[in-house]
């Protein structure tokens, strides 16, 4: 019988039955000055445009002779694509009008330290490859996409969870909007570069696979050199289960959404299995599946049910398809609120495009649209003996026909077990079909591009700068003694290898360079102040100014607030804010001075009275003496 | 023999050769960098020695460096076979005959390894396998004519194609496609416009920038429009259709002698210079822009005049041009030269010598103008004057291109300079036109508020 669990209703022993088995590709933008082949700026959203293309997308061969599946089937959906370009950052290369430029170099040594940090072996040669999209998000029809390295690894609790590939590729369009026939994408986050980080499915949970993504996150974060924002890295989840099919989440946006969208796949799986058994006990294969297909539109004529009714008016074709012994298994459920003919009624969405909702109706559902006798009337003219069920889409001539060719080969499908999909999550934690997934066959050599010769002086000067991994870093500042709280900001810090430059070299304390450096560059940052402008050499200049004994602890902020507004070096500031520190002599005249002016001062409490008088020698003091010295100060003056 | 290693050399040739694998062997590599699987595939000849190219399971190929190999071992072999999906034309009798001549260039084609470009590929089957539209408009036969990127057409090229076309034409058939790489295809279209005259059937050269393996590519589009152009349109003239806006929309029927490429990469990169195109034509209509054109007759005669003197040459004024450019022409025997000359049609003072020399032993030299647009006007300046009384004959607004072809034509017919200027200046197909339509230049610059707004308001 089909199940529907929750999430957090199976534990691990349960999805270690199941033959969970769960894989992630990870799109991570990373930060370059411009796009990977061409000179537009890279990195800016921008929502008006001042042009806009037309185009379409026809399949092509693969280089090894083949039709890719995904291909065709965006083939068949007949999409005008429409792109909008802003001046700004699209020139005539991402509009497929200009040949790439040269690889950017940028770019390409990012990706190799992360290729690095990753454990993968790394290539000699890069060949740029075209990698087939015919939903046109991109709108040379592919992608231009390359390997640096292969098969690495991850530390993950007691095991490896191991890296089939590290790429680097342009990224694609943002949709805009995509109704019937007609696409429309946003054209400035293309050809921004972009990792890819290919693991294999070595997650056994729903929460190790979120676990796995947030552990390389980190790890590319800490280069300090990719992008961060929403949507800036994007994951895809491959899942399968036991005798099930790998079938691919497509750009999940958030880490947390993964164990839910990992269970429910895993469920849909699981009861199309089921299914399929069902489906084979009634002797119904792919091949002797029996379907009918009769035009509806004359026994419906006089329906009240509004979508067939404005289907009829608008000349528009009924079409009723029969399916054989598929008694019972039309609502056979799949996932929360989702069944087979949910499945069948996406493909009749994405395929055919008809897109408004509902776009089939069938003899099985519980409150139906049609009467008992026109559903009668649609079994007489499909032929339908006991056992049948019918399903009825509407559209012009050709989507019908689309239509009516999709519900059948969906069927069909049911009955081979879980299709080789794409598929789109949803925010309840379910998904829906987005494309047929597609397999080696969409790749192309570019012939645009010759290989790229990874030098091996390249590759050992990269080995040389790598910085700490993430979890090298966590025991490192552990052993300097940062609290929990830092180290989690300052792992992912992209400043982290300037913290540890201080901390080798500077009379500093760790926790201190810690904070100034990261907690107290993002409190800055977000309260207004311009402060990532800092260049590194700049902040090791103050860390060091301060380690001299330049100027107070109490002093970073307007030392830093100083530098970021002028350009100025901490000396300047410190100069100009008069924060020079003062001597010793100094601080004794002016506490003299002040407890002189203040000898009447009630209450004559020590205490209050002590509180109160460094209240008034700090304002003018901080920055320029530390706040221990002028109570010790004050302390033996009041003596 | 050798051809188990396709284009391997040098040091990595001598790898392979040691591990005793070769080209579509699935092999496991082990390197310094770690192990790779996958079945090595052929290299371009033109790429260095130092790397072997491998297809790994995912798809991607990856070159992994000779000198960081420790072993390879075979463990399978797997021979791609590349053949587009062939399937047979079908005929119908009610639909007209068109024939499509393949010259080279990439309507259809498929990856050449040795190369890393694409080669095409052509037969009725193969195209019918990628593009089924066209059988929704023609009977459709195809002759290979040659093989060539556009660069490598030539005079020999040009004769042959002119009377394969007339060969057609006699045979009945009611329209021609040529397919053309398309870098000289403005020079071919000018050429057949005066190799073949009075075509009673329209003579559409059709290309593509993108070449066919691209999903985005513009082959098939190009493709079905000339097909639908040479079918059912009645232009009986040589034309170039291409992409007219960079978008998917229609495409533009150039006339032969007045269109040129005029971006190295854009779609639309075909523009028709000094007046407008003659039609537009997509899948469903086509829309003349003009009614001068030549229509289409029933007849099957035409004339086909194939005479050319291969002995001319450009030469493209610069700034500083010295005399011994014209000289060494001259010396070398040439019969010909067509001068792209800077604004209205004109050279520096110091060529002048050269030019009367050239005079002097009967070379027959043309002025025309590196602006594109426009007339060569002589008079308004001395200079010109003087040029003239050179013996430099002012070419109107024949583009410099078509007059280097009309001139090698000309001076093939005959030897007599008056009779060259004769045919020279006599327009045939439209290579010089009487005025300029005041909406024939239009070269919009971008930038400036009304472009924009243009082009914010329609597909580009």
């Amino acid at each position: 019988m089909p199940r529907i669990v929750n999430y957090g209703e199976l534990k691990e022993r349960d999805y270690l039955e199941m033959g969970f088995m769960s894989g992630l590709e990870i799109h991570q933008q990373i930060r370059t000055e411009k796009k990977l082949f061409c000179r537009c700026p890279a990195g800016d959203y921008y929502e008006d445009y001042h042009a806009e293309v037309l185009r379409h997308m026809r399949p092509t061969l693969s280089e090894l002779g083949e039709y890719d599946g995904t291909a065709l089937m965006e083939f068949k959906t007949r999409k005008e694509i429409v792109y909008q370009l802003h001046r700004a950052n699209v020139c005539t290369y991402e509009m497929d009008d200009t040949p790439p430029f040269e690889l950017n170099q940028e770019a390409l040594d990012i990706a190799l330290e992360v290729a690095l940090l990753l454990n993968c072996n790394i290539v000699g040669e890069l060949h740029i490859s075209r990698k087939q999209y015919l939903d046109g998000s991109i709108p040379a029809g592919f992608q231009r996409t390359t390997i640096l390295g292969t098969d690495g690894w991850v530390p993950y609790k007691d095991r490896k969870i191991n890296i089939r590939q590290l790429g680097l590729e342009e990224d694609a369009c943002r949709q805009v909007s995509d109704r019937g026939h007609r696409r429309v994408y946003k054209t400035d986050r293309l050809s921004i570069p972009l990792i890819e980080t290919v693991t294999y499915p070595d997650m056994r949970a729903p929460w190790e696979v979120a676990e796995v993504a947030e552990l390389l996150r980190e790890l590319a974060r800490s280069t300090g050199k990719v992008r961060k924002g929403i949507g800036r890295a994007r994951q895809d989840v491959n899942v399968s289960v036991e005798g099930g099919t790998r079938v691919e989440i497509k750009g999940v946006h958030r880490i947390p959404y993964i164990p839910r969208l990992t269970h429910f796949e895993a469920l849909r799986q699981w009861n199309l299995l089921e299914l399929r058994d069902e489906l084979r006990k009634r002797g119904v294969t792919k091949e002797t599946l029996k379907s009918s297909v009769a035009k509806a539109a004359a026994v419906l004529k006089n329906t009240n049910f509004p979508p067939i009714r404005q289907a009829i008016d608008r000349g528009w074709r009924v079409m009723a398809v029969g399916l054989g012994e598929f008694k019972g298994l039309l609502t056979f459920p799949l996932q929360p609120a989702r069944d087979l003919a949910s499945e069948i009624s996406d493909r009749v969405r994405v395929i055919a495009c008809l897109d408004e909702l509902p776009n089939i109706i069938h003899s099985e559902m519980k409150d139906s649209p049609l009467s008992s006798s026109e559903w009668r009337e649609v079994s007489a003219i499909l032929g339908l003996k006991k056992n049948d069920v019918s399903v009825i889409v509407w559209g012009d001539d050709r989507d019908s026909e689309t239509a009516v060719g999709e519900i059948i080969i969906r069927a069909g499908e049911a009955a081979d077990g879980i299709p080789n999909e794409t598929r789109q999550a949803f925010p309840s934690g379910t998904n829906g079909f987005e494309r047929i997934l597609p397999g080696p066959d969409r790749m192309y050599p570019d012939t645009d591009m010759p290989p790229v010769p990874l030098a091996e002086e390249r590759i050992e000067r990269a080995k040389a700068r790598l910085p700490l991994t993430p979890w090298e870093r966590r025991e490192r500042y552990r052993k300097l003694g940062l609290s929990r709280e830092i180290i989690k900001d300052l792992v992912t810090d992209h400043r982290a290898g300037l913290f540890e430059k201080a901390v080798e070299s500077l009379p500093i304390k760790p926790s201190l360079a810690a904070v100034v450096v990261s907690q107290m560059m993002k409190h800055l940052q977000r309260k207004g102040f311009p402060v990532s402008r800092l260049a590194d050499g700049s902040l090791f200049d103050l860390l060091r100014l301060y380690s001299q004994g330049g100027f107070a602890r109490e002093a970073f902020p307007d030392v830093m607030k100083a530098m970021s507004a002028d350009g100025k070096s901490p000396q300047e500031v410190v100069q100009e804010l008069g924060l020079s520190q003062l001597d010793e002599e100094d601080v004794e005249e002016i506490v003299a001075g002040i407890l002189k002016v203040y000898s009447n001062l009630e209450p004559k409490d020590p205490v209050k009275k002590f509180r109160h008088l460094m209240g008034v020698l700090m304002a003018g003091l901080r920055g320029r003496t530390p706040g221990e010295k002028v109570a010790s100060t004050l302390r033996k003056a009041m003596a | 023999m050798s051809d188990i290693y396709k284009g391997y050399r040098g040091e990595a040739l001598s790898l392979l050769k040691a591990h005793g694998v070769r080209v579509w062997s699935d092999v496991e590599v082990q390197t310094t960098h770690g192990a790779f699987k996958g079945i090595i595939l052929p290299r371009s000849e033109t790429a260095d020695d130092k790397h072997i190219v491998l297809k790994l399971r995912n798809g991607y190929n990856v070159g992994i460096t000779v000198a960081t190999i420790t072993s390879i071992k075979e463990i399978g072999y797997k021979e791609a076979h590349y053949k587009i999906p062939e399937k047979e034309f079908p005929y119908d009798p009610a639909k007209p005959r068109v024939k499509l001549f393949g010259t080279g260039g990439t309507i259809a084609s498929r990856l050449d390894y040795r190369t890393g470009a694409v080669i095409p590929a052509f037969t009725p089957g193969e195209l019918y396998g990628s593009v089924p539209e066209l059988a929704d408009i023609c009977n459709l036969e195809t002759e290979k004519l040659y093989g060539v990127f556009s660069e490598n057409m030539g005079p020999e090229q040009w004769i042959g194609t002119a009377r394969a076309i007339g060969r057609e034409i006699e045979k009945g058939v009611q329209g021609i496609v040529i397919g053309h790489g398309t870098d000289t295809m403005h020079h071919t279209a000018a050429i057949l416009s005066f190799m073949v005259q009075d075509s009673p059937v329209p003579i559409v050269m059709v290309g593509s920038q993108r070449s066919s393996d691209r999903p985005s590519s513009d082959a098939a589009l190009n493709l079905i429009n000339a097909t639908k152009t040479a079918a059912e349109s009645d232009i009986a003239e040589v034309m170039i259709c291409m992409f007219g806006p960079t978008s998917d929309q229609y495409d533009l029927l150039h006339r032969g002698t007045r269109v040129r490429k005029m971006h190295s990469s854009y779609r639309s990169t075909f523009r028709t210079i000094g007046d407008i195109p003659i039609a537009m034509v997509s899948r469903d209509w086509i829309i003349p822009l003009r009614d001068d054109y030549k229509r289409r007759r029933s007849d099957r005669n035409v004339k086909i005049n194939t005479a050319f003197e291969e002995k001319v040459s450009i030469v493209y004024y610069y700034p500083n041009m010295k005399p011994d450019i014209i000289d060494s022409l001259v010396d070398n025997g040439y019969r010909g030269i067509i001068i792209a000359g800077t604004g209205l049609g004109h050279v520096n003072k110091p060529l002048y010598p050269a030019l009367r020399r050239a005079r002097e032993k009967g070379i027959a030299m043309y002025m025309t103008v590196q602006t594109l647009w426009g007339y060569v006007q002589m008079y308004v300046y001395d200079t010109g004057r003087d040029i003239m009384e050179l013996g430099v004959v002012p070419a109107s607004n024949m583009l410099p291109e078509v007059a280097y072809v009309k001139l090698g034509w000309a001076l093939g017919q005959t030897t007599d300079l008056e009779e060259v200027k004769e045919i020279m200046l006599t327009p045939i197909a439209g290579e010089i036109t009487e005025r300029e339509p005041h909406n024939g230049y239009l070269i919009y610059q971008g930038g400036i508020p009304e472009v924009e707004r243009f082009v914010s308001s329609y597909w580009k």
